[in-house]
């Protein structure tokens, strides 16, 4: 049997894992098998190990296979080598194959887990902006200039806050 | 300072847990982030990664959670340096073998650890001993938030934090257990818990050794997937999983002392046996006879001796560690031989096992009504 990574030498190394109801089964030599980790049952997970494969992972739409990241440089043809990205910038520019592989891999697609708290305060100062906002629509439509004079300071306050938290 | 007067002596590391312990050894939450723009290691050429490394590494000495720390570029290491940490599960294998453009920094209790340029720019992670899986997400959470601060992270609001693997996208995090399961395996129960936690998309899979073999009995349970879900869900999740492994284990233990009294005593008085006579002993063998060693310390058949020396017999006879204590450089037969040295000399003081603690089960159930 060869090899599954090089597809030159003969396989020495057997592994299975089974994750949900799929059973992964991967052949390696002795020198594809050290080089991804596999002798280290530690610290691989045969998940990243088969995605590090390529086998049938696309990640540049069809019709588009020279695609570039224009911040890195990192093509299509590297992912199939690593199965890695180059930057961060690559989630961007190969989103739209990366959806389909992200939804074979993970239990959701969207993240709802912990965030930056910079970014929350910036988010959260721009919900309050919003909110504020529409209260001074209604204020001047309700003539109650009072209060959207009012609602003018705050939201000036506010603009200076978020400037302060985003720099 | 140097790695080797840094690190705590193993008996010290293996005193740091709660004695009462008996199944989980230690708790581990991981998280992967990278820092924004900069091509991930994997991606990188030589010099943006010494310059990543320059980058990163003060923000992470600085961090208030590594007051007392080790730090060093991975080229400063020796081999034997890095086998060290990888004993000590401060760093990965992969990471061991990083040179120039790669880093490692760790504090004082060897609690939180940061690979600086393993696969990501960052890998951190906090490990405590025994079930605390909620404490160590507490701990590094910490040590994230405060270097958010001072490192622009790679993060989406749609796909959360970015990471060179598309597996870890998210929360970047891995939350794991080292878990001691000898009953289990005994009883030969072992594989369909694995097959059932497999299904709730946690991952089984022994800690040392290859394929599917176990040394030691020493799984490690971990989440497989980070996008979907809160960390805190995560946590919630695996540390829900590991209650059943704790109670199938605990009542392994106590259905064979109920049905093959005779294998469990025979299994843990030739690993005494074994183990205290022995003159050349691998490694291997030596992790699974101290796990049957451990299982009788557990069982209560060695009583007066603290059951912390298990730990660090397991820990001081892995090669590095045996190599830190001879000035010599010792091949695999060499090892082989001092391992048994140290082995007989520290359980020559250990009286035999005693097999009489255990009490045999009443004869019927009407009799203890
Ligand atoms: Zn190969
Ligand atoms: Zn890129």
């Amino acid at each position: 049997m060869l090899c599954s990574a090089c597809q030159k030498k003969e396989a020495t190394v057997f592994l299975t894992e089974i994750v949900g109801d799929k059973t992964h089964k991967v052949d390696l030599c002795e020198a594809c098998s050290k080089e991804k980790g596999a002798s280290d049952p530690g610290a691989f997970a045969l998940a990243d190990l088969l995605h590090g494969l390529g086998a049938s992972q696309e990640i540049s739409p069809p019709g588009s296979e020279d695609l570039k990241c224009p911040n890195c440089g990192f093509t299509q043809a590297d992912f199939k080598k690593s199965g890695r990205l180059g930057c961060s910038e690559c989630y961007t520019t190969f989103a739209e194959g990366l959806e389909g592989l992200l939804k074979t891999m993970h239990r959701g697609t969207r993240h709802t887990g912990k965030m930056p708290q910079a970014l929350m305060q910036t988010r959260a100062l721009a919900d309050k902006l919003k909110s504020l906002n529409k209260s001074l629509e209604k204020a001047i439509a309700e003539e109650d200039f009072e209060r959207a004079a009012k609602l003018r300071d705050e939201i000036r306050q506010m603009n200076a806050k978020l400037k302060e938290v985003t720099v | 300072m140097r790695l080797n007067e840094f690190l705590s002596p193993a008996v010290e590391m293996c005193r740091r847990g709660d004695p009462r312990e008996r199944i989980v050894l230690s708790s581990r939450v991981r998280l992967a982030r990278n820092v924004k723009g900069l091509p991930f290691p994997g991606h990188a050429k030589k010099p943006d990664r010494v310059k990543s490394l320059e980058h990163i590494l003060p923000a992470v000495e600085g961090l208030p959670q590594m007051e007392r720390h080790f730090a060093a570029a991975m080229d400063t290491l020796t081999a034997m340096d890095k086998q060290l940490l990888v004993e000590r599960h401060l760093i990965s294998r992969e990471h061991a073998a990083k040179s120039a453009g790669s880093g490692i920094v760790f504090n004082g209790e060897e609690s939180a650890c940061v690979m600086i340029n393993e696969e990501d720019h960052l890998r951190m992670q906090a490990i405590l001993p025994g079930l605390q899986v909620r404490q160590a997400w507490a701990l590094i959470d910490q040590v994230d938030t405060e270097l958010e601060k001072r490192l622009d992270f790679a993060f989406s609001p749609e796909l959360g934090y970015l990471t060179a693997c598309p597996t870890n996208v998210g929360t970047g995090i891995r939350v794991s257990a080292m878990l001691h399961l000898p009953g289990l395996v005994l009883a030969e129960q072992i594989n369909p818990i694995i097959q059932s936690v497999n299904k709730l998309h946690l991952a089984v899979r022994g800690l040392y050794g290859e394929g599917t073999e176990a040394l030691g009995n020493i799984f490690q349970v971990s989440n497989q997937t980070t996008l979907g879900e809160s960390e805190a869900a995560i946590v919630e999740r695996i540390n829900k999983v590991l209650a059943q492994i704790i109670e199938h284990e605990e009542n392994a233990r106590a259905k064979l002392l109920e049905t093959k009294p005779k294998v469990v005593f025979n299994h843990i008085g030739r690993a005494y046996g074994i183990l205290g006579n022995a003159h050349s002993i691998s490694s291997k063998e030596t992790m699974n006879l101290l796990s049957l060693l451990r299982l009788g310390m557990d069982l209560g058949m060695f009583p007066g001796v603290e059951r912390t020396l298990v730990d660090e017999l397991f820990l001081t006879t892995q090669p590095a560690h045996l190599q830190q204590q001879h000035v010599k450089k010792l091949d695999t037969d060499e090892r082989d031989l001092l391992r048994a040295d140290m082995m007989r000399e520290r359980l020559g003081r250990v009286g035999k096992p005693d097999h009489t603690v255990i009490k045999p089960p009443p004869a019927d159930d009407a009799a203890t009504n």
